[in-house]
């Protein structure tokens, strides 16, 4: 007898609770720290100055290990992270941590172009690990949908060339003149945030028909409007603001620093607030009344 | 060669939770954690709701994501079909619990009991402080079948070396065995029945089988 009911009827999604603000922590920091790196040592190719930039993007991925530290549950055995290189990309973006590090310490106190590109790569590479670590979670299906990598790929992006463009405003970052100028820091922006908006509203529509958790749905419905507002048409609009009105700098910082704020909305949300569990389904029920087969 | 898998038949499941029990009894988890648990679900709309049960657990799957995501090799796949976990080497991240789709591990910050911070007796005799803050699952009573080797006994067919959850089952609707031995119990049920395994189409193979009819109907 073939079951009668929706296959994909499922009992008992639930939202994780292993995974507090310390992991979204974890995500927000590096993905917004290997963000900068990357787009940081493209800057610096174009003349800007990668110190002060490689300073924040370090902080903030030791800011998000950090986090993660106090989150485990044997601290002390940290280092057996470094075990499972193989297939575990936890240990693969913990390997990548070290190398950074010292790449970005090289361009603090000995700068040298080669420096500078390994710091960038090495910053996407975490920000891809990161992904892969949320993809290869089977349990939530919100990290498993095949777009989720790429969302947190590029919302990682996005917040870094928010960072990039609030840096450029600010005194602590010298752009030559000409190398990057504010038309191509707002037009790097805004493509970003296109880009980070449509691969949203492709993930959300495949979550849809893929059947996610109704609770996974909710969450990430609850922000759409913030994220849409924060970190699409505040990017937008920032750039023509920042190439016809005056203090075209400070436009595109606040069109980054809302952007860099979305990103940050959306980790929080998918790791803490939208990770809800598989749950169970029955493909068939049991036809009952039958004696016994075996034993 | 052996393979080790659990069948259960759901046509004799009645939810009476006595596996959850006896796992609990022999495994000395804390309130709240449960390695086996019974769902009690209703399908269907009124009038037509059929209500089920469904024992779960840790399907010991032969592609174990928890293994493929586990930073510290402390996740396992031994070579008769267990999944183990090394709590010397777990590092408590938590990633396995969010790569397992099927909700079986846990992590306990804590020694908890019963009835608050002192274990009763039967909790004493099993405690094990290496558990605490890393990762567990159910482990196929891994240390019954072990001794299997040594007594000469059968997982399955002796109760001694059988998983404590099959042995208590009132309604043998669990069976637990080696799928590589023809004469087994749970090769015979799966020879003999209609049955799924959860998930499928996450292709962790799972080595829990769930029977829902008989052959040929």
């Amino acid at each position: 007898m073939k079951s009668p009911i929706d296959p994909t009827t499922r009992s008992g999604p639930r939202r994780q609770g292993y995974w507090d603000w310390r992991a979204a922590g974890n995500f927000i920091g590096g993905g917004s720290g290997g963000g900068l790196l990357f787009l940081g040592a493209l800057a610096a190719a174009f003349g800007a100055d990668f110190r002060p930039l490689a300073l924040l993007g370090l902080c903030l991925i030791g800011g998000g290990l950090l986090c993660v530290w106090l989150e485990i549950g044997k601290p002390w055995r940290a280092l057996n992270v470094f075990r499972h290189f193989a297939t575990s990309w936890m240990t693969r973006e913990a390997s990548v941590a070290p190398l950074v590090m010292v790449a970005g310490a090289v361009c603090l106190f000995a700068p040298h172009p080669l420096a500078t590109a390994a710091a960038g790569l090495l910053g996407l590479a975490f920000v891809y690990s990161q992904g892969r670590i949320l993809a290869a979670d089977k349990g939530i299906p919100a990290w498993r949908h095949p777009l989720c990598m790429p969302l947190l790929v590029v919302t990682g992006l996005a917040e870094g060339m928010g960072l990039l463009a609030l840096a450029a405003a600010s005194p602590f970052v010298a752009f030559e003149a000409g190398a990057w100028p504010v038309p191509v820091l707002a037009a790097t922006l805004a493509t970003l945030a296109i880009l980070r908006a449509a691969v949203w509203r492709r993930y959300r529509a495949g979550l849809e028909a893929a059947g996610a958790p109704a609770g996974t749905r909710r969450e990430l419905a609850a922000i759409e409007r913030r994220f849409l507002a924060l970190g699409f048409w505040i990017p937008l609009a920032s750039a023509p603001a920042a190439l016809l009105l005056p203090a075209g700098t400070l436009w595109a910082a606040a069109g980054g620093a809302c952007a860099t704020a979305a990103g940050w909305l959306l980790k929080y949300t998918l790791v803490r607030r939208a990770a809800f569990t598989q749950g169970f389904s029955l493909p068939h029920l049991p036809v009952r009344g039958q004696p016994r087969t075996a034993h | 060669m052996t393979r080790y898998a659990m069948v259960i038949d759901l046509r004799r499941c009645v939810g009476c939770q006595t596996c959850t029990a006896a796992c609990k009894n022999a495994n000395a988890t804390p309130p709240g954690v449960q390695w086996r648990r019974v769902l009690d679900l209703e399908t269907g709309e009124f009038p037509d709701v059929r209500r089920s049960f469904l024992p779960v657990s840790c399907m010991h799957c032969d592609a174990p994501p928890c293994e493929e995501v586990c930073p510290t090799t402390a996740t396992k796949k031994r070579a008769d079909g267990l999944v183990t976990i090394d709590y010397d080497i777990c590092i408590g991240c938590a990633n396995c619990v969010m790569a397992c789709p099927f909700d079986a591990r846990s992590i306990v910050h804590e020694a908890r009991f019963a009835y608050g911070d002192t274990p009763i007796p039967s909790e004493a005799v099993r405690f094990d402080p290496a558990r605490v803050s890393v990762a567990n699952k159910c482990s196929f009573c891994k240390d019954r079948i072990d001794r299997a080797a040594e007594t000469g006994q059968v997982p399955g067919r002796d109760p001694e070396v059988t998983p404590a959850c099959v042995n208590a089952c009132i309604s043998g609707a669990m069976s637990f065995g080696d799928l590589d031995d023809a004469e087994s119990n749970v090769a015979r049920l799966l020879r003999d029945t209609e049955h799924f395994r959860l998930h499928e189409d996450l292709g962790t193979q799972p080595r829990v089988h769930y029977v829902w009819d008989g052959k040929g109907r």
